[in-house]
């Protein structure tokens, strides 16, 4: 086929408000369609992202709704490309933040899984951060389309 | 609201029928229905039935650990019932499974409870 095909990329930035959670989910979900995800790749790419827009509003914003989180996706051949960033409060520890189960706020009964969880379901995952400039989520997958389970 | 809680009593076991999608922002409502209802004097044990939960993330994670040690300091135990895979999926990665009890439906979840108390 065409090799050369440039990627097909999207971007959105939402107002960091948790009723945008399933906005977020949703948008990426129906950007990677036409790819032909089965089921369990479209909810482990949904909780994903549900857990670093997540992460953003509290953790980056301290849920403060006049701040934004930006979410921007790239499709090239069967790998999506996902970065989740905000322009929040940043991670002094970044390693301790990656822990499983550990959580700067234990107050709220966060479970301290999010880290894990993008780790575990993603091909890729980085994360980058500066305190006080905010934190960008790197991360990749390749989408194994139900019809190339067929063949 | 994307998420909603559905609670029977049936003698000392409480049921909480989870219908929708439990992230961070439905949580809270999780939280508060079953915090006041595990209150009630009755409440012993806990059955979480998962059947109609189409989506849960970290969030989820959180109210269910933070109820289950509202539960453990009233003696109770909790149980999952109807588990999706990727709810299943969380779970297992989580290592809640140490702590809670999973069962195929509610019938199979009462029954274990019965013989619990």
């Amino acid at each position: 086929m065409n090799e050369t095909r440039a990627a097909n990329t999207m971007r959105v930035t939402f107002s960091a408000r948790s009723e945008n959670e399933a906005f977020a989910r949703i948008t990426v979900a129906a950007f990677i369609t036409h790819l032909d995800p089965t089921l369990d790749e479209l909810n482990d790419l949904k909780t994903v992202v549900s857990e670093a827009v997540t992460n953003a509003i509290i953790h980056g914003y301290d849920n403060d709704p006049s701040r934004f989180v930006t979410i921007e996706a790239s499709i090239e051949d069967e790998t999506l490309h996902l970065i989740v960033s905000d322009e929040g409060n940043g991670i002094e520890d970044l390693e301790l933040a990656r822990s499983p189960l550990y959580t700067s706020k234990p107050e709220l009964e966060r479970s301290g899984m999010g880290f894990t969880i993008m780790e575990n379901f993603m091909d890729r995952f980085e994360v980058t951060s500066e305190p006080g400039r905010g934190t960008r989520i790197e991360m990749s997958k390749r989408i194994e389309s139900k019809k190339a389970l067929f063949n | 609201m994307s998420l909603q809680v559905e609670l029977e009593h049936q003698r000392n076991v409480l049921i909480v029928r989870l219908r929708g999608e439990l992230d961070h922002h439905t949580a809270d409502v999780v939280r508060i229905r079953m915090e006041e209802a595990i209150l009630k004097s009755t409440v012993e044990h806990v059955i979480l039935s998962m059947k109609d939960l189409i989506f849960m993330d970290s969030s989820g994670l959180g109210v269910i650990l933070g109820r289950y040690k509202q539960l453990k300091a009233k003696g109770g135990v909790m149980a999952v019932c109807d588990v999706n895979k990727s709810v299943y999926r969380l779970l297992e990665l989580s290592g809640l499974f140490k702590i809670l009890a999973v069962h195929d439906n509610e019938r199979a979840a009462l029954t274990s409870l019965e013989v619990v108390s």
